[in-house]
């Protein structure tokens, strides 16, 4: 069982909230302040294809301020119950924060983990679109899965590079997953960090349940969680990004029976996946 | 329950001869429960004139409601003359801003620096508190109950139901129902829809059966296009709200500051043709000085 100082959970928790995000979305989201007759799908569009923006944006929204009657877990929902001004504006003061340095002390590039998170997210949603499940699954919450599951590697990098940098190492040198590495270095691994962190921004329990649970040590519970564990395989495999962690995990016979073929025939099944890699790929690199 | 209009203009303050009938105040609107509690909905200029009448019945414990923080809402609060009299208790509600990360109190520290106002927030005399409302949470203030829900402007706006002994009234402040912000054929299209057919549905059951809605209706149909986004209502727009929600009365408010007293009745009476079977609810003008006795 992970275990997490307390201290450590407050200041992760923290330092999130000086995050800065991504250089792409910062550029694209002071762009659109300048302009008063602004596309406000566009508006969405960058947000949600900023882990870190969206992080702090759903944040804010299921905090104690509102209590909402259900809980904000798309940008979208976000527009609807705030209003497009307001999400504009807040957008603007992340970006106060600087942009995340492509160049961290721990060597993990961001880049290309935005790649990663952005092709596991749409691989997640149309994974979800294309073989469904018994359950009946919103395919936003498949993105936002597939777009935070990550997270937390992004905060080792950002507030805690000494010690990624070491698991970073540790992981290649002996070829052992990443989060094992995390493990044995840091004490916990960066789906245990993503997990706390939002389950203690009261996001929906079920978000921080997957985002916990998205490596195959852990059986997938439910349609979200089969859909990310090989959303998270196909973009590995197909190179789409890296994350820190090359290692393509197999389909555990569950999975398996649920798709009703292996990594290889989901992947030819889902057809050209060119355009995710392209869509992802132009809005992951820098200004 | 009374309800009075003391300001129905939207934007800014408009006197003059050709407002003279409906009033150029901005919006604020007394209400008085049975029991004689004051509930006063937004901060206008309109609260500069009912503050007079206030005088007569020190101490009074005033409960403004904001329904948001845009200053033909707020602009008349810093000349809410029993703020600076002491023995007078003033509460002001409002949504917490997620973009300052502040509350109602920054109505008045705003409003009172320094540079814009000659008398500091220290020095009101009154006492007076800050209460964040939240989405659907209600706020008992004596014999009512008040529910702040959320609506569509450009910034966070509630709409406030007020229920007591009975009978209800329903201000919506500023709103602009939702649209689509997805073309049909984008990917996004229906997920969003439904998203504004449940928020739409949410709101139509909060005004579910009041005796009476006051609706922002600042605009025409035929002016809409050009102002979309801006955060406003039509006449057209509010009369299908109040039919949605089986409002027994509606009055329109929030009337544009360049129209004129003909002009208002002209384009409400054209709006009211496009609504022949409106007989129920009934459809009026909001008119300063107005008062309804439900």
């Amino acid at each position: 069982m992970t275990e997490i100082s307390a201290e450590l959970v407050k200041k992760l928790s923290a330092a999130v909230e000086k995050m800065p995000a991504f250089p792409k979305s910062v550029q694209r989201i002071l762009e659109l302040s300048r302009d008063i007759n602004c596309q406000p799908k566009e508006l969405v569009m960058i947000i949600e294809k900023d882990p870190v923006m969206t992080m702090k944006l759903l944040r804010l929204l299921n905090s104690a301020f509102y209590s909402f009657p259900k809980q904000i877990t798309s940008v979208n929902q976000s527009v609807v119950y705030l209003g497009l001004n307001t999400i504009k504006n807040m957008a603007i003061t992340f970006t106060a924060m600087g942009v995340l340095p492509e160049k961290n002390s721990a060597g993990f590039d961001i880049q290309s983990y935005l790649l990663h998170s952005l092709t596991t997210a749409t691989l997640t949603r149309m994974i979800c679109q294309k073989f469904g499940g018994d359950d009946d699954v919103d395919p936003a919450d498949c993105y936002i899965a597939g777009l935070l599951h990550d997270f937390g590697k992004v905060v080792f990098a950002q507030f805690m590079p000494t010690e990624f940098k070491q698991a970073l190492t540790l992981s290649s040198e002996q070829s052992i997953s990443l989060h094992a590495a995390e493990k044995q270095i840091i004490g916990a691994d960066h789906s245990f960090v993503g997990a706390m962190l939002v389950g203690k921004w009261q996001f929906p329990e079920s978000l921080a349940d997957t985002i916990r649970h998205h490596h195959s040590e852990f059986s997938a519970k439910n349609t979200v969680q089969k859909c990310l564990f090989v959303a998270d395989q196909i973009s590995k495999k197909l190179s789409m990004g890296n994350s820190g962690n090359l290692l393509v995990e197999q389909l555990p016979p569950d999975l398996l029976e649920h798709f009703g073929d292996d990594l290889d025939g989901i992947i030819a099944r889902l057809g050209d996946l060119s355009k995710v890699e392209e869509e992802a790929q132009s809005f992951a690199k820098g200004a | 329950m009374k309800i009075k209009f003391w300001g129905v203009r939207g934007s800014i303050p408009s006197p003059g001869p050709k407002t003279v009938r409906y009033g150029g105040n901005t919006t604020c609107i007394e209400i008085r429960t049975d029991a004689n509690e004051l509930i006063i909905l937004d901060g206008g200029s309109g609260i500069f004139p009912l503050a007079q009448t206030l005088l007569k019945e020190l101490p009074v414990t005033a409960h403004i409601f904001n329904t948001h923080s845009h200053w033909d809402h707020i602009h008349g609060l810093p000349f809410f003359i029993p703020i600076f009299i002491p023995g007078n208790t003033i509460r002001l509600y409002g949504s917490f801003d997620p973009v300052s990360g502040e509350g109602p109190e920054r109505i008045m520290a705003v409003q009172m620096q320094y540079s814009y106002f000659p008398v500091s927030e220290a020095e009101m005399k009154s006492r007076i508190d800050y209460q964040v409302t939240m989405p659907n949470e209600s706020v008992q203030v004596g014999s009512a109950r008040i529910t702040p829900i959320l609506l569509n402007h450009p910034v966070i706006n509630f709409g406030y139901r007020i229920d007591c002994n009975g009978k209800s009234v329903f201000f919506t402040g500023d709103h602009e129902p939702h649209t689509n912000i997805y073309n049909p054929d984008d990917e996004g299209f229906s997920e969003y829809q439904v998203l504004i057919e449940e928020q739409r549905q949410s709101i139509v059951e909060a005004i579910r059966g009041v005796d009476v809605l006051i609706a922002d209706s600042a605009y025409t149909v035929e002016e809409y296009p050009a102002k979309k986004g801006w955060g406003h209502g039509t006449f057209d727009s509010s009369i299908e709200l109040a039919g949605a929600a089986g409002a027994k009365i509606l009055y329109c408010t929030h009337h544009e500051p360049t129209r004129s007293d003909d002009e208002l009745e002209k384009v409400f009476a054209e709006a009211l043709t496009r609504h022949p079977n409106s007989g129920q609810p009934k459809v009026r003008l909001a008119r300063e000085g107005d008062e309804i006795v439900i």
